[in-house]
C-alpha cells in the first residue's frame, strides 16, 4: 500500500475547463519554489568577483547618468528633492517590475528542455523569478533608506506620509502585474516567437512613459490620464509621495490599478493553464 | 483499488504544420465549430503514424484507441519499435502534454524518469542539485533530507558531493540522477530507456534498484529496446506499433512478436530460374534454400537456437554419388563453418531426376551478427554440381529464449559460440 501518502488519484483528460490551476499542487512544490529562487541566487554571482555587489552598482550607476543627463543637461524638474532620491526612487522600483516582467515572459520558450522532461507545476517557475527579484529588490531598497538619512542628516526637508503603509500593497501591484502580463506574454511566444522582440524594446520604452527620469506633476493635465493608464505611474507616485512627501498620490488610480490587475491576471491564468497543457508540441 | 493506471481510448493527434492549426483561418473555423458545441474538423482528418509513407494529411494520431489496465504492483514493459508511439505515451502520463482524446486514471503518485538529471544546474554542487533534482521529481525536503546518505550512497560520488556538478563526468551525472529518482517513493515509475545511457556496472544497478522496488510492491512501467532488460523485470508487457496496441500479455509472448514483426520482411529463400550459379556443371540446380524454425522459414534467430536449414534441389538428370555441403558465411564474407552429407548422415548415392527436398540441423552456434547461408552440390569425385554462394541471409540476436542465456555484452566476440564445460580444480 501506499507509503506514507493519502489515497491520491489523478485523472488526466483532454482540457475542458477554462483555468485548470492545481492550488494543492503549487502548494505541494513550494520547496521547489524556494529552490529555485537559491538556484536563481546563486548562479548569478558564482564566479564573479565584486558578486552581490551589483545588485548596488546597477542602480548607482543609472542614476548618475541620469543625473547627468536629465537633471543636469535638460533640466528636467526633480520636484525640487535631491537628484538622487528622485531617480533611484523610479529607478529602483522600475527595476523590479521590468525585471519581473521580461524574465517571466521567457517561462515557456527558456524552459522547454526542463519542461519537456518532467511534470511539475509550470507556474512554480515565473512565482521563482518573482519571487528571487524581491531579493535584489529588497537590496536595492535598503541602499535607498541610506541615502535618505544622508540627505535627512543633512536637513533636506523630507517627510513620510502615511501612504508609505501602502507599500506592501505597492509592491503586490508591481509583482502582480509582472508576473501576469509576463505569463501572457509567455504563452503568445510559444506560438507567435515576434513578441519575443516587442517585449525587449517595449519594455525600454515604457520606461518612458512612466514618471522615473520626470515627474507626473511636469505632464499637462489632460494628458496625465494617458501616463495614470500605465501602472506603474501610480505606484512610483505613490511611493515618492509616502517616502519622499512629494508625489501625486491618487488613491483612484491605485484602485483602477488594482482592478486591472484582477483582468490580466484573469486573462494571464486562463492563457497560461491553455499553454502549459500542449505547448511542448508547438515550442 | 483494483487498478493502478488505467487508459481509455487514449489518443493523441500532432499537428505537423507549426502555427496553430497552421492558418488563422484554421484557427477560426475551429473555434467556430467549439463555440457550436461541435467536434473539432480537424479531429476527423489524421494519418496513423507510418514513418515511411509521405502522407497528404498534415495531421498525425501519434497515439490512436489505447486501452489498457496495470494492476499494482505490476512491472509492465512496454516495447516497439522507434515512432510506435511510447515516449508520446510517456508523455502522456507523466503530463508533459494532454491528450487529445480519452481519459486515464491514476491511483498513486507517479514518477517519470524520461531523462536522467533532469534540471541540474551546472553552476550547483552535488549535494544542492541532489535537492533540486528530488524536489523537481516532486520529493519534498524532508524526503530528500532523510534518504540524502542513501542517494549519495548509490551514487557513488560521495567525495565529489559539494564540487559544481558541471565538474562531474557523464557517468557521474548519470549515476547521480538515477540514485535520486531510484529513491522516490512514489506508488508508480516510470522508466524511458533509462538503460541506453552508463555502462555495464550502472546497468546493472539500475536494473537491481527496479527489481527491489517492484518487489516492494510499487507499479513500473519500463520502456526500453533492450529485450533481455524487459524479459528480466516485466511479467507483462504490450507492444505499440505504429501508434496503436498491437497486443499485450505475457513478456515472453510480446517480445517474440515484436521480433517477428521486424522481421516480417524475411525473404522466401527461392532462388530464381535465370540465376547463373557458380562453374557447376548445372546437371542440378538448388531451387531454394532456407533458414527454418519449427516449419517457418524465418530471418532472425535467438541467440542459441539450433541452426536449421532447408533446401531444394532439382536434379535435371538422375545423379550419382552426390554430395550435399552447407555453408556459414559471416556478413564480411568470411566461412565460418562447413558440413557436409557423406559418411552416413545422408548417403546420398544416386538422386533421381525431379525435385528433393531436404532439412539439415547444424551443430554450431552462431554469436549474435549477421550470417549469410551457401549451398553447394558436388559428386564425389570432386566435380561440382552447383554452388550458391549467398542463399540465405539471417541475423542472430543476442536475447535468447530462456532468461539465463541471453548474450549479455555489446560487441560479439568472434562468429562462433561454445558450449563449454569447466571444472575447478
Amino acid at each position: 500500500m501506499p507509503v506514507g501518502s493519502k489515497e491520491w488519484v489523478l485523472k488526466i483528460r483532454p482540457e475542458k475547463s477554462l483555468i485548470s490551476l492545481d492550488f494543492k499542487a503549487l502548494w505541494r512544490y513550494r520547496d521547489l519554489l524556494s529552490l529555485f529562487v537559491k538556484r536563481d541566487f546563486v548562479s548569478l554571482y558564482k564566479q564573479t568577483i565584486l558578486g552581490p555587489i551589483w545588485v548596488l552598482l546597477q542602480p548607482l550607476l543609472t542614476t548618475a547618468t541620469f543625473i547627468i543627463i536629465f537633471e543636469k543637461f535638460a533640466k528636467i524638474s526633480t520636484n525640487g528633492l535631491p537628484g538622487i532620491l528622485f531617480y533611484m526612487s523610479g529607478i529602483v522600483l522600475w527595476s523590479y517590475y521590468s525585471d519581473c516582467l521580461s524574465k517571466t515572459s521567457e517561462t515557456f520558450t527558456s524552459n522547454e528542455n526542463i519542461f519537456g522532461k518532467v511534470y511539475f507545476p509550470r507556474l512554480i517557475v515565473p512565482l521563482s523569478i518573482v519571487v528571487s527579484n524581491l531579493v535584489r529588490f529588497g537590496i536595492q531598497l535598503l541602499l535607498l533608506v541610506f541615502i535618505w538619512f544622508y540627505f535627512d542628516l543633512k536637513g533636506v526637508p523630507l517627510h513620510f506620509h502615511s501612504a508609505l503603509f501602502l507599500f506592501p500593497v505597492l509592491v503586490l501591484l508591481m509583482g502582480g502585474h509582472g508576473l501576469a502580463l509576463g505569463i501572457i506574454i509567455s504563452s503568445l511566444t510559444t506560438k507567435y516567437r515576434d513578441l519575443k522582440f516587442l517585449v525587449q524594446f517595449g519594455i525600454q520604452l515604457l520606461m518612458y512613459a512612466s514618471p522615473v527620469v520626470y515627474p507626473l506633476s511636469s505632464v499637462p493635465d489632460k494628458y496625465k490620464w494617458i501616463m495614470l493608464l500605465n501602472p506603474m505611474t501610480s505606484i512610483i507616485e505613490t511611493f515618492k509621495y509616502g517616502f519622499l512627501g512629494i508625489g501625486e498620490y491618487r488613491p483612484d488610480f491605485l484602485w483602477i490599478n488594482f482592478l486591472s490587475l484582477i483582468l490580466i491576471s484573469f486573462i494571464g491564468l486562463v492563457l497560461f493553464s491553455k499553454t502549459e497543457k500542449n505547448f511542448m508540441d508547438t515550442v | 483499488m483494483s487498478t493502478a493506471i488505467k487508459v481509455e481510448g487514449l489518443g493523441k493527434q500532432y499537428n505537423l504544420r507549426a502555427v496553430g492549426t497552421g492558418t488563422l483561418s484554421h484557427d477560426l473555423n475551429r473555434a467556430w465549430h467549439k463555440i457550436r458545441g461541435k467536434e473539432d474538423p480537424y479531429l476527423k482528418i489524421g494519418d496513423t503514424n507510418y514513418r515511411n509513407t509521405k502522407s497528404g494529411s498534415d495531421f498525425v494520431w501519434a497515439l490512436r484507441d489505447i486501452n489498457f489496465e496495470v494492476s499494482p504492483g505490476e512491472v509492465l514493459g512496454i516495447v516497439g519499435n522507434n515512432g510506435a508511439g511510447k515516449s508520446t505515451l510517456l508523455k502522456i502520463l507523466s503530463q508533459i502534454t494532454s491528450p487529445t482524446l480519452g481519459e486515464i486514471t491514476i491511483h498513486g503518485r507517479i514518477a517519470a524518469l524520461l531523462e536522467v538529471g533532469t534540471g541540474f544546474h551546472p553552476e550547483l554542487t552535488g549535494r544542492e542539485n541532489i535537492f533540486l533534482n528530488g524536489a523537481i521529481l516532486g520529493m519534498t525536503k524532508l524526503e530528500i533530507k532523510k534518504k540524502l546518505d542513501e542517494i549519495v550512497d548509490f551514487s557513488g560520488v560521495s567525495r565529489y558531493l559539494d564540487t559544481p556538478v558541471k565538474r562531474y563526468s557523464s557517468g557521474m551525472l548519470v549515476r547521480l540522477g538515477f540514485a535520486v529518482a531510484a529513491h522516490l517513493e512514489p506508488e508508480i515509475l516510470i522508466v524511458d530507456e533509462v538503460l541506453a545511457v552508463g555502462d555495464i556496472e550502472f546497468q546493472q544497478k539500475c536494473l537491481g534498484k527496479m527489481k527491489d522496488v517492484s518487489q516492494h510492491g510499487r507499479t513500473i512501467l519500463f520502456v526500453s529496446h533492450n529485450m533481455s532488460a524487459v524479459k528480466t523485470l516485466c511479467s507483462k508487457s504490450l507492444l505499440l506499433k505504429d501508434g496503436t496496441l498491437d497486443s499485450i500479455g505475457s513478456t515472453d509472448e510480446i517480445v517474440s512478436r515484436y521480433l517477428n514483426l521486424n522481421s516480417e520482411i524475411t525473404q522466401s529463400g527461392i532462388i530464381p530460374d535465370n540465376f547463373i550459379g557458380g562453374l557447376g556443371t548445372g546437371e542440378g540446380k538448388f531451387r531454394m534454400i532456407q533458414v527454418i524454425e519449427g516449419s517457418k522459414n524465418v530471418s532472425q534467430l535467438y541467440f542459441r537456437d539450433s541452426l536449421k536449414i532447408r533446401f531444394r534441389f532439382q536434379a535435371n538428370e538422375p545423379l550419382k554419388d552426390v554430395i550435399f555441403a552447407v555453408h556459414l558465411y559471416s556478413a564480411d564474407g568470411i566461412q565460418l563453418a562447413y558440413a557436409e552429407s557423406s559418411k552416413g548422415y545422408l548417403a546420398l548415392e544416386n538422386l533421381p531426376e525431379g525435385e528433393h527436398s531436404y532439412e539439415v540441423e547444424i551443430d554450431v552456434i552462431p554469436m549474435p551478427g549477421e550470417f549469410a547461408i551457401g549451398m553447394s552440390a558436388y559428386h564425389s569425385n570432386g566435380i561440382n554440381i552447383d554452388t550458391i554462394e549467398k542463399g540465405y541471409d539471417f541475423n542472430v540476436i543476442s536475447t535468447s529464449r530462456s532468461n539465463d542465456q541471453h548474450y549479455k555484452w555489446n560487441t560479439a566476440h568472434g562468429y562462433i559460440f561454445s558450449n563449454s564445460k569447466w571444472i575447478k580444480l
